[in-house]
């Protein structure tokens, strides 16, 4: 099989993940860590999960008649990944530039092996994947995410639930005890693939803090805390 | 890995018909379920479908359920695949990705359920197909073993075998070569007939290197259609003598 996720990439630029179920604040943190970067005068580069033009059609379709099962679900986010790696991150990644993604492989392994796919398929289906510099996972107890996403008024939507498990009718029900095995996922892939964790229950800035120093022990950025805090005001 | 391509000598004794080549769908187990996949393989112009066509007939008189399916025919993934095929968009692993979505909501909605209903599935091709088109475009040969581990090993695959020359002739009186059977992604020259002779040849080399490996029935596709025919039937009739005898139950049988 493939390597290349456990093996360090030899381009010039930097992949740096973050990983965490929404409501995490992973997203909030990245756009924080774009701001930083780019006023150090890095050019960067975002790439979003499931973003893809090639796959949106037969995703949408799927989701209007809840017509996706795991294999599906899972196939068409692999085929969105090896789209968005091959024109989005690669050819920034020679260029020696930072790309920033925001959740990467690893959450196929969560969601997927959460929906019952074999865990060592879906490692194996992303094993043509660049292994990140840096994976950042966004560590949050779900009672936390749910609040935050209802504070938000966020809408459950019917896959992002798993509602499409048949776990309970009842939206909210059913995204706890998908979040809850999708957490049991991320806890084998700390160690499994290194991932640096970041407890996501504290204040946005000090998130912020200790990511950035997880960043910047990859760059040749001398950041103060003071600066950080000043930025960050 | 878990996957078909042991490395171990007695690999090809792991693949049972109608199981999982890998560790499969594990929320779909499917041991026990009383139908059948045939599958023809070969490349564009064997006359699969015609085979197929004459076989289900055959079958449905006989008192058979039958149902086919073939690449692309999902529901779910056709308008897609066409698109962006039409498009030249894809690359190697999104044009196997994309096949592989395909195969795996036919596989689901389609061939399990018949499977359980004890259907006779005729599939026009099978991952073989997908493995040869790969195989050919340089994708990993281990990688691709394990992407179709969720597969279902046929009970017969029948390969129609032909040859470069043989084939080309059949084509041209046909429909004539089309971008993708040519190959002309690989960009292996810009005369449509030069590419489709290399394309062809190397697509029959990757079929030939898979007979072993899944046990392919290979046929002669350069017969005549009735002498292929009677051949498929010959070897599909004594496969279902076999297995119905095994599966009868002695108090359903007639005495």
């Amino acid at each position: 099989m493939l390597n290349n996720l456990t093996t360090p990439h030899d381009y010039p630029g930097k992949l740096f993940v973050v990983e965490g179920i929404d409501g995490s604040g992973k997203t909030t943190q990245l756009a924080l860590l774009a701001k930083w970067l780019s006023a150090a005068g890095h050019p960067v580069v975002l790439t979003e999960w499931n973003s893809s033009a090639l796959v949106k059609a037969a995703t949408k379709t799927g989701k209007k008649k809840n017509s996706l099962t795991p294999m599906t679900f899972s196939l068409l986010h692999a085929t969105d990944f090896a789209d968005r790696l091959l024109y989005n991150i690669v050819p920034p990644l020679k260029a020696g530039m930072i790309v920033l993604a925001d959740r990467y492989a690893y959450t196929a392994f969560a969601r997927d092996a959460a929906r019952g796919v074999d865990r060592r398929w879906v490692r194996e289906l992303y094993s043509f994947a660049v292994k990140p510099d840096l994976a950042v996972y966004f560590r949050v107890p779900i009672e936390v995410s749910t609040d935050r996403l209802m504070a938000r008024r966020v809408k459950l939507k019917f896959y992002e639930a798993g509602l499409d498990m048949g776990w309970s009718s009842n939206a909210i029900e059913s995204f706890r005890i998908f979040q809850g095995k999708v957490l049991d996922e991320y806890d084998r892939l700390v160690e499994e693939f290194g991932l640096s964790v970041v407890n996501a229950v504290g204040s946005i800035t000090e998130q912020q803090r200790t990511f950035r120093r997880l960043v910047s022990q990859h760059l040749a950025i001398e950041e103060t805390n003071e600066q950080l805090d000043e930025q960050l005001a | 890995m878990n996957s078909l391509t042991n490395n171990s000598p007695d690999a090809e004794s792991l693949i049972r018909p109608g199981s999982y080549y890998g560790n499969g769908i594990p929320y779909l187990p499917i041991d026990g379920y009383p139908g059948k996949i045939i599958a023809i393989e070969g490349t564009d112009g064997v006359g699969r479908s015609t085979q197929i066509r004459l076989l289900r007939e055959w079958l449905e008189v006989q008192g058979y359920g039958v149902i086919e399916t073939g690449w692309t025919r999902s529901e779910l993934m056709q308008p897609t695949i066409e698109l962006a095929k039409a498009s030249n968009t894809l690359n190697k692993l999104t044009f196997v990705l994309l096949y592989a979505t395909d195969f795996a909501d036919r596989l689901e909605k389609e061939i399990i359920p018949a499977l359980k209903a004890g259907f006779i599935v005729l599939s026009d091709r099978y991952i073989f197909t997908a493995m040869a088109r790969a195989g050919v475009r340089g994708v990993d040969r281990t990688w691709m073993r394990n992407l179709y581990g969720f597969g279902i090993a046929p009970h017969l695959v029948f390969y129609l075998k032909i040859d470069e020359k043989a084939l080309i002739r059949r084509v041209l009186q046909s429909r004539g070569m089309d971008f993708w059977e040519s190959g002309m992604d690989m960009k292996l020259g810009d005369d449509i007939y030069e590419s489709f002779r290399a394309y062809q040849r190397s697509l029959l080399r990757e079929y030939n290197s898979m007979a072993d490996e899944f046990g392919f029935r290979v046929l002669d596709a350069k017969r005549k259609v009735e002498v292929i025919q009677d051949e498929l039937r010959r070897q599909i009739g004594a496969f279902l003598a076999d297995s119905d005898a095994s599966s009868q139950p002695a108090s359903a049988s007639v005495t």
